[in-house]
């Protein structure tokens, strides 16, 4: 193949296999190179060491060396001074007992290539002196990092990607060559296996190898399967390894000596019943899980890993090898509630080649009787109950293609695409092919899968860029929509940051805010599987997260803080029902009301700040009929500082002062105020627009009446009575001063009021103002029992 | 008579010229000008004159009386402009000292991003449209051709509440409940929270998506390649070269990942980029066949596409945010550079 790796990724990248990186897989050490012992003698000062002279093919070295197995004449590895090997080691010129080393003869497990620890390694003896043993032993690599998306299961594979590369690059493809000698013996002779459950197990296949023998894997095959992130157990695990990373079928061997009546029985496991698997685990099964068994008990968890029962041991001689089809949703649900995500539950989940069963048994058999020097005994049993089914035939209308893509994909291309991927195409009369995939292509299955193979390879940048023509329906804006944009242009302009916390709050919460049992707030939406307990349910209000960012914020020294958050608000609804979600903005407000301005230093925010901000957003949202009550505070807030707000005579949110006892637990010190409200209620009360009015030329005339009033008296209850007659002539009322210091008695205060008085069409005369306002006072008097104090 | 008017005259120059003050002058006003000024006597004095003389001497007195009243009224005049000068001048302040007031709050910057995407598909006709954050399996999932048991359930992790309900792992659902609510022709996208349990430098258990879906006759392929071109040029400017890339989404096919050149190494290879030189951006299709057919469309009478972006990785990119959790500590130090 004429593509180097780099351009190699792209293209698999651009047809949709991305490829994350592309390493340069090598050794674990540097400047390790051939050399040659020329000479041996005993150390002087230590019965087990040698002394070596040691040839690079340029330089002879002085070598200590402890290994048996040293030998003058053998090549072996030698890490020269400046040398780095695994475990972070740096060869150092040494004296080792009063004798000069110029570097190490290294063992296999010393340079991380190998399992042997038994003396140095031994190099075939016509490499060249001199040469980095990474290229001696050929143990530089590229690995291409491949991201596999779940519709692609026959990329799983070295084969698979190999496919990818032929259809792309018309390259031809060769397949691994396998070839078995078989013994005399009848693998039907000496096992059997039965299907009990063929919804699940469609195909089982298995072949027997007899007299193998256990030892490592040869150094290409650990490599190879340290290449791909396998770990190398030992030659029959590492072949089975190796087959399902080369052709994409995991495999299975068991110790047939284990097999107890030497047989096969797939069947579903029952409710409770414990198996060991591999990894030491005792699992208790769910009923349904596939089970491999013997003539008596399980032996592995189909598809998903062996029995610690059946593995293959250091004496193991006889290998009976599973090589099967397994319904991909059963060993999904399987592989999750187990919580086992292995490399062959990977696999057959998302459908391996139902075809491709026998092929891979017999490549690994082939492997078993090279590598392990078994014998393979005679036939495969090939158990297929049940078909698996397979994409045939499928309609492509090409004209439907172009449709689908907006190109013009000549018919020739489209076909010849979708022959290089292996598919067959039958030309009908009338416009519409007959289409068969690959069987390995368990994805394609419809007209829509046939059309994305031929973009894919037909290359997404050759699609001609157009604009949809349809003409668009007008842009909608919904009301809620607009009134959170005039609530954020409204807040920010009043000095208010915006924030975003996450919508999970502690289940705590509630509890912490002190809510009432039967409080709409407890009615809490938990999260089955949370990250952490502090996010493990919805939140019910925005107020906890408010006050954990102050919280956050005052400890990194920040503590004048105006926040807002727009969010949302999540209460369990009916059973069956989804929860009920309201949208909910929120303020907080604390410390110092100018920041740190040196023209008012030091004036400590309170409850009137966040209610005059308040009281500006219903003014910009147009909402009338707004009522502030003092009955029932949260029990989170101040009990003299707080508040609920009404809207048309609707409950729409609350405002207050955050409760001190809250803040001491937060170490917050100073007045925390906090609001909130219900975004949908504020929608709905938003007047749209409002009819205009006139505007008077005539001058009004202003009144000023200081009140004496208990001092619980709340304004509202004066303000009530005058609004409530109607007064025509009475354009507004103000209070301009509340005052209850000095001069004022105990248990009183002060309210003083601005009675404007305007008529449309004319000046009002002093007679015609006196009458009005002597009434008004007079009625305020009557029914609240204030005394006017003055009056101007 | 006239030698002694001009004296006069010359005596009260000189003694105008030498005055100091407010009071000088006025002295020198009394002096010759008051009720028994020098120059009132020496007008007196006029009548007294030869007939002959007296008019050019009455109409010189009266000049000299004018001149002179005017100069010290100027002179007067001068003095109080000054004396208010200096009053303001006795006001001055120091304009470098901060302003008065409140300074305007921020938005968040992920509403500014989402703000700022939602504005760019406006102009191309697309409508706002919401649903509910804590959402059933059928609507997350299964209408969009995810089936349970169905190996792509694995690209998104999912909170789940209840058998069947979960925290919506993208805004893709509203699609389904919009197309089921409205025949095509559809033109919607829909911000808004997600969930996946997750957690690191790139990945926050919450987060915020934008997802569109165009329905109609004749939708293609090339369509949603000009759409998305044309939306990231204008997110990202207009030298942006972006790419497609086939992708795979249960709900697509063709699915195609969009990607941009690297805006922080230019495409040469960086951290951001994990040295491939682009940025996956959007994820993208044509809406697939089955999901038409779940909300009862014909596939064969309308096509469409859809897309989805996350709107953190957007801001990240825009502002060079480097810690996606930066976003939800609200930390106000960070919050104020919006």
């Amino acid at each position: 193949m004429d593509l180097g790796p780099e351009a190699l990724a792209e293209r698999l990248t651009m047809a949709g296999l991305e490829v994350d990186a592309v390493t340069q897989a090598g050794p674990a050490f540097t400047n390790v190179v051939v050399a040659k012992i020329l000479a041996v003698k005993p150390h002087p000062g230590a019965d087990k060491l040698f002394l070596c002279d040691v040839t690079d093919g340029e330089t002879t070295w002085p070598i200590v060396c402890g290994a048996p197995n040293t030998r003058a004449g053998i090549l072996s590895p030698l890490a020269r001074v400046g040398a780095t090997i695994p475990g972070g080691y740096t060869i150092k010129s040494s004296v080792i007992r009063g004798e000069r080393s110029e570097g190490m003869l290294c063992s296999e497990e010393e340079l991380g290539i190998g399992p042997d620890t038994s003396g140095i390694l031994v190099l075939p003896e016509d490499l060249p002196l001199g040469l980095d043993l990474a290229d001696a032993l050929d143990l530089k690599d590229t690995v291409l990092d491949i991201s596999i998306t779940p519709n692609r299961a026959d990329c799983l594979s070295i084969v698979g990607i190999a496919r990818e590369v032929a259809a792309l690059t018309g390259r031809p493809l060769r397949y691994p060559e396998i070839r078995i000698a078989e013994a005399p013996r009848a693998a039907a002779d000496v096992t059997s296996v039965t299907i009990l459950d063929p919804d699940l197990c469609p195909r089982y296949t298995a072949r027997v190898i007899e007299g193998v023998t256990i030892g490592p894997s040869p150094r290409w095959m650990r490599q190879r399967l340290e290449a791909v992130g396998l770990r190398s157990i030992n030659n029959i695990v590492d072949i089975t390894n190796f087959v399902m990373m080369e052709l994409g079928q995991p495999l299975h061997a068991f110790d047939f000596r284990f097999l107890e009546e030497g047989r096969i029985v797939v069947r579903r496991s029952t409710e409770g019943e414990p198996f060991i698997s591999l990894d030491e685990k005792e699992r208790i099964l769910k009923a349904d899980t596939l089970m491999i068994c013997d003539g008596r008990k399980p032996v592995a968890i189909a598809g998903i890993m062996g029995g610690l029962n059946s593995e293959v041991k250091e004496d193991t001689a006889m290998i009976l090898l599973e090589s099967a089809y397994f319904a991909p949703s059963s060993i999904r649900r399987s592989s999750r509630t187990l919580g086992m995500g292995t490399d062959a539950a990977f696999r057959f989940e998302r459908g391996i080649d139902p075809e491709g069963v026998v092929r891979a048994a017999d490549r690994a058999a082939q492997l078993m009787a090279e590598l392990g020097g078994g014998q393979v005994l005679q036939g495969i049993i090939d158990c297929y109950p049940q078909t698996v089914p397979v994409a045939k035939d499928i309609p492509l209308r090409l004209e439907r293609i172009n449709d689908i893509l907006g190109t013009e994909v000549p018919a020739e291309a489209a076909a010849g695409i979708l022959k290089a991927l292996g598919m067959e195409v039958r030309g009908e009369a009338d416009g519409t092919w007959r289409v068969t995939p690959p069987t390995y292509r368990v994805d394609v299955t419809r007209e829509i899968d046939l059309i994305e193979e031929v973009a894919r390879l037909w290359g997404y940048d050759h699609v001609p860029t157009t604009l949809p023509s349809a003409a668009a329906a007008p842009v909608r804006k919904a009301p809620k929509e607009h009134a959170a944009d005039r609530i954020r242009e409204v807040l920010t302009g009043a000095g208010y940051t915006e924030l975003v916390n996450y919508s999970f709050i502690s289940q705590t919460a509630p509890d912490w805010l002190g809510l009432a049992v039967d409080d709409p707030r407890r009615r809490l939406v938990r999260i089955s599987n949370p990250l952490t307990e502090d996010q493990s349910v919805m939140q019910t209000t925005l107020i906890w997260g408010l006050i954990q960012t102050m919280a956050r914020n005052v400890r990194a020294g920040a503590g004048d803080l105006k926040l807002f958050e727009i969010g949302r608000l999540f209460f369990a609804g009916a059973a069956g029902e989804l929860p009920v979600e309201r949208d909910s903005i929120a303020c907080l407000l604390t410390g110092l009301r100018y920041d740190d301005q040196w023209h008012h230093p030091d004036v400590r925010v309170d409850f009137y700040d966040l209610k005059g901000v308040l009281e500006g957003l219903f003014r910009a949202l147009k909402i009338d009929g707004i009522r502030f009550d003092s009955a029932n505070p949260e029990p989170f807030l101040h009990p003299g500082r707080a508040c609920r707000i009404f809207v048309g005579g609707q409950a729409a949110g609350i405002l207050g002062e955050v409760h001190p006892d809250l803040l001491e637990r937060i170490d917050v010190k100073g007045r925390t105020v906090v609001c909130e409200l219900d975004l949908d209620a504020l929608t709905a009360a938003t007047r749209a627009v409002s009819a205009f009015r006139g505007v008077s030329r005539f001058p009004a005339v202003a009144r000023d009446v200081a009140f004496l009033v208990p001092r619980e008296l709340e304004s509202e209850a004066l303000l009530g009575h005058i609004r409530e007659t109607g007064e025509e002539l009475l354009e507004k009322v103000q209070i301009f001063d509340v005052y209850d210091g000095e001069r004022i008695e105990p248990g009183f205060k002060s309210l003083g009021l601005r009675f404007s008085y305007r008529k449309a069409d004319k000046t009002l005369t002093d007679e015609e103002v006196q009458q009005v306002h002597t009434a008004l006072v007079a009625r305020v008097v009557e029914r609240t029992g204030a005394r006017v104090r003055g009056e101007s | 008579m006239k030698e002694a008017l001009e004296e006069l005259y010359r005596q009260a120059e000189a003694e105008l010229k030498a005055a100091a003050g407010e009071a000088d002058l006025l002295a020198v006003k009394t002096k010759y000008l008051g009720r028994k000024g020098l120059l009132t006597a020496a007008l007196r004095q006029v009548s007294q004159a030869p007939a002959e003389e007296r008019p050019a001497l009455g109409r010189r007195a009266n000049e000299i009386k004018e001149m002179l009243a005017a100069r010290i009224e100027a002179a007067l005049q001068d003095l109080a402009a000054g004396r208010k000068e200096a009053a303001l001048l006795a006001e001055r302040i120091d304009v470098t000292l901060p302003g008065r007031g409140t300074s305007p709050g921020r938005l968040h910057p992920i509403t500014q991003t989402t703000r700022e995407i939602c504005r760019i598909f406006s102009g191309f006709g697309f409508s706002v449209a919401e649903g509910p954050e804590v959402e059933r399996d059928y609507y997350n999932f299964e209408a969009l051709n995810m089936p349970p048991d169905h190996p792509a359930r694995d690209m998104q992790d999912t909170f789940y509440i209840e058998e069947g309900v979960v925290l919506r792992t993208h805004t893709s659902p509203v699609q389904v409940r919009t197309m089921e609510k409205q025949r095509p022709p559809v033109r919607i996208i829909s911000p808004g929270r997600v969930y996946r349990p997750d957690s690191d430098v790139s990945h926050t258990p919450m987060f915020h998506q934008v997802e569109g879906l165009l329905v109609d006759r004749g939708i293609t392929f090339g369509d949603l390649k000009g759409l998305l071109a044309a939306f990231l040029k204008q997110i990202f400017g207009d030298e942006t070269v972006l790419r497609f890339r086939p992708s795979f989404f249960p709900f697509t096919e063709p699915s195609a990942e969009v990607d941009i050149r690297c805006v922080m190494c230019g495409g040469k290879g960086c951290r951001v980029c994990g040295q491939s030189g682009w940025l996956e951006i959007l994820g993208s299709g044509m809406v697939d066949p089955a999901v038409f057919e779940n909300v009862g469309y014909d596939p064969e009478e309308v096509t469409g596409f859809a897309f989805g972006l996350g709107v953190e990785r957007i801001a990240m990119l825009k502002y060079g945010i480097n810690d996606i959790r930066l976003f939800f500590e609200n930390d106000v130090r960070f919050l104020d550079q919006f």
